[in-house]
């Protein structure tokens, strides 16, 4: 990429106000989340039950749950696990579905053949459902958690970098390696996989939010990370057996996941207006 | 038509069988024997071997695979590792609520998202635009348990107005329909989101082509160019979108089920699975599957209807 496409790259993304705003929104939650230790944060897991059921007040500004703990610092806390696991499962779906679409697109034949019937019946499973049955595979655990949902994800990523070798595949200049004598290796990682990064980072991007919303979802269901840590998704859950009398837990920590999720979602959506100029308009 | 839909039927079979294929392997990948779930860790060797006879487990891989994709075609899915019941039964219970969920969110989003889309490219870079186009992006950003929180919040704590939990009187209809709206509401929200902006695109590619811009010429009325001329060719792909995402509401039933206490398919599996009732497990899993594999069918099938060069191909 020379220096002249990066400016109207830059140039335009500046002039995309919607990316803007997400990518400030989404800076403004990690950096928070990243700052978790050092900010003057009551602790997020110690119980003071003479303190339960707090409305929102100066002391504590979202209020208390029923262990009387500070539902901010906790909201704050929470978004660790939430921001380690997006960015980490969105990192393994990446690379494994580049190397499966990398040699299924490149190689072509059998193989092609069969494991894209593979992806498309994973494909066919809501994304929710397989991390269900991955997490019941691998026990619980953050770990556990990044490889259920990175797994889950990865055909998507092997089905759309597939399709983006298939197309690079037909230039001249592989037909140049190739007659070079270069090895497929070498093809594949030097010269196809530059020209495909683009669409798989883009749709890294989009799927970030998508995937915080997955994480929230199985620590609802009570299949995220153990307890005590706070997690939003289980956060919203526990408040909903008091949303009568104490909203604050659950409104609070939900609302923590429609802000960093909308904030990532419009950063991907701008990021693809950009590369992609036929959505610009 | 008819040798279109034979063909995508028979089509649809090998995807079916590869999903069961894949499902038994990933539950025999899962750790931990089912036999130890259902008996605890203090269990003789004896009872165990009798427990595994009676499950089938002592015989050879390939014959236990044979066993499962041969009762899965007689509809018989085997007995639930902690009720003991037939599995069918639990599914029978449980489908109709998921089904019903599913129709009326679906429903929901349809009627609302496909007009909204096709007013946001009429209305293209206006302030409607700007703020429908937010606005969607806003609804795909709330995970459905939250959109359920914040309904129940609204609706059923500040206004008392519709019912939190359960499905209802099952005898009563009105009452049935009167606790479906919260949950449908959930699913619909989502799908409203998916839907107007991905008509909004469509409509906006096909608005700009030359046919539109002729039929303008000739002086067809407005209303007639966009409904007959833009929107049915347009609706290719709203249908596949449709079809892509009637999936993936099925995945939020399963959060929305949760939330309202609602008895069906999302229910189970989680409840299978805190559990680890395998066998139910991977009959819900293959139930999923050939729901998904059915709606493929269906939006293939939909495909050779609007368009007719689709079924000669």
């Amino acid at each position: 990429m020379n220096s002249d496409t990066r400016k109207k790259i830059v140039r335009t993304f500046v002039q995309n106000k919607a990316a803007l705003v997400g990518l400030a929104l989404s800076l403004i939650v990690v950096l928070t989340c990243l700052a978790a230790p050092y900010l003057p944060l009551p602790d997020p897991v110690n119980q003071t039950l003479s303190k339960r059921f707090k409305s929102p007040s100066l002391e504590h500004p979202l209020g208390t749950d029923n262990f009387g703990r500070d539902v901010l610092s906790r909201v704050i806390w929470g978004g660790r696990v939430s921001m380690v696991v997006g960015v980490l499962s969105v990192l393994i779906a990446m690379g494994l579905g580049t190397i499966i679409g990398l040699i299924t697109g490149y190689k072509g034949g059998y193989i092609d053949n069969l494991t894209m019937r593979v992806v498309d019946v994973l494909m066919c499973f809501p994304t929710l459902i397989l991390g269900i049955l991955f997490m019941a595979a691998l026990g619980s655990g953050m770990t556990s958690l990044i490889i259920a949902i990175g797994i889950s994800i990865a055909p998507r990523f092997a089905r759309l970098c597939r399709g983006a070798v298939m197309t690079v595949r037909q230039n001249d200049f592989v037909e140049a390696a190739r007659s070079m004598g270069m090895s497929d290796t070498r093809i594949m990682f030097r010269h196809i996989l530059p020209n495909v990064l683009g669409d798989v980072i883009v749709m890294g991007a989009l799927w970030v939010g998508a995937i915080i919303i997955t994480e929230a979802s199985l620590s609802f269901i009570g299949l995220g990370v153990p307890p005590p840590t706070p997690s939003w998704g289980r956060m919203v859950r526990e408040g909903l057996d008091f949303m009568g009398h104490a909203y604050w837990v659950s409104v609070y920590s939900g609302g923590a996941i429609f802000v960093t999720v909308i904030g990532f979602n419009l950063f991907g959506d701008g990021l693809r207006d950009i590369l992609d100029p036929k959505l610009r308009r | 038509m008819l040798s279109y839909t034979i063909r995508r039927i028979l089509m649809a079979i090998p995807t079916l069988w590869v999903a069961l294929t894949m499902i038994f392997i990933l539950v025999r990948v899962i750790p931990g024997d089912p036999t130890t779930a259902v008996m605890g860790d203090y269990v003789t060797e004896k009872s165990m071997a009798v427990l595994k006879q009676q499950m089938g487990l002592d015989r050879p891989i390939l014959e236990q695979y044979g066993l499962y994709l041969f009762n899965f075609v007689r509809g018989d899915f085997g007995n639930s590792l902690i009720t003991g019941l037939p599995v069918i039964k639990e599914l029978k219970n449980a489908l109709p609520h998921t089904l019903e969920l599913t129709f009326f969110g679906l429903l929901l989003g349809t009627v609302t998202g496909i007009p909204l889309g096709i007013l946001l490219a009429l209305k293209r870079n206006t302030f409607w635009d700007y703020a429908g186009r937010f606005l969607s992006l806003a609804g795909l950003s709330f995970p459905s348990f939250y959109i359920a929180v914040l309904l129940i919040l609204f609706f059923s704590m500040k206004m008392d107005l519709l019912p939190v939990m359960g499905v209802g009187n099952a005898g009563n209809f009105w009452d049935r329909m009167h606790h479906l709206i919260l949950p449908s509401l959930t699913l619909g929200l989502l799908m409203m989101s998916y839907l107007t902006r991905m008509t909004r695109s469509t409509m906006l590619d096909v608005l700009g082509s030359d046919y539109i811009r002729t039929a303008h010429a000739k002086g067809l009325k407005k209303i007639k160019v966009i409904l007959k001329h833009a929107l049915k060719n347009a609706s290719v792909s709203i249908v596949t979108v449709l079809g892509i995402y009637a999936g993936i509401l099925i995945g939020s039933s399963v959060m929305t089920e949760i939330i309202f206490n609602r008895p069906g398919l999302g229910s189970l599996i989680v409840g299978s699975m805190l559990n680890r009732d395998y066998i139910t497990i991977t009959s819900i899993m293959t139930v999923y599957a050939a729901i998904v594999i059915l709606i493929n069918l269906l939006t293939d099938l939909s495909y050779g209807l609007i368009d007719p060069r689709i079924r000669y191909e």
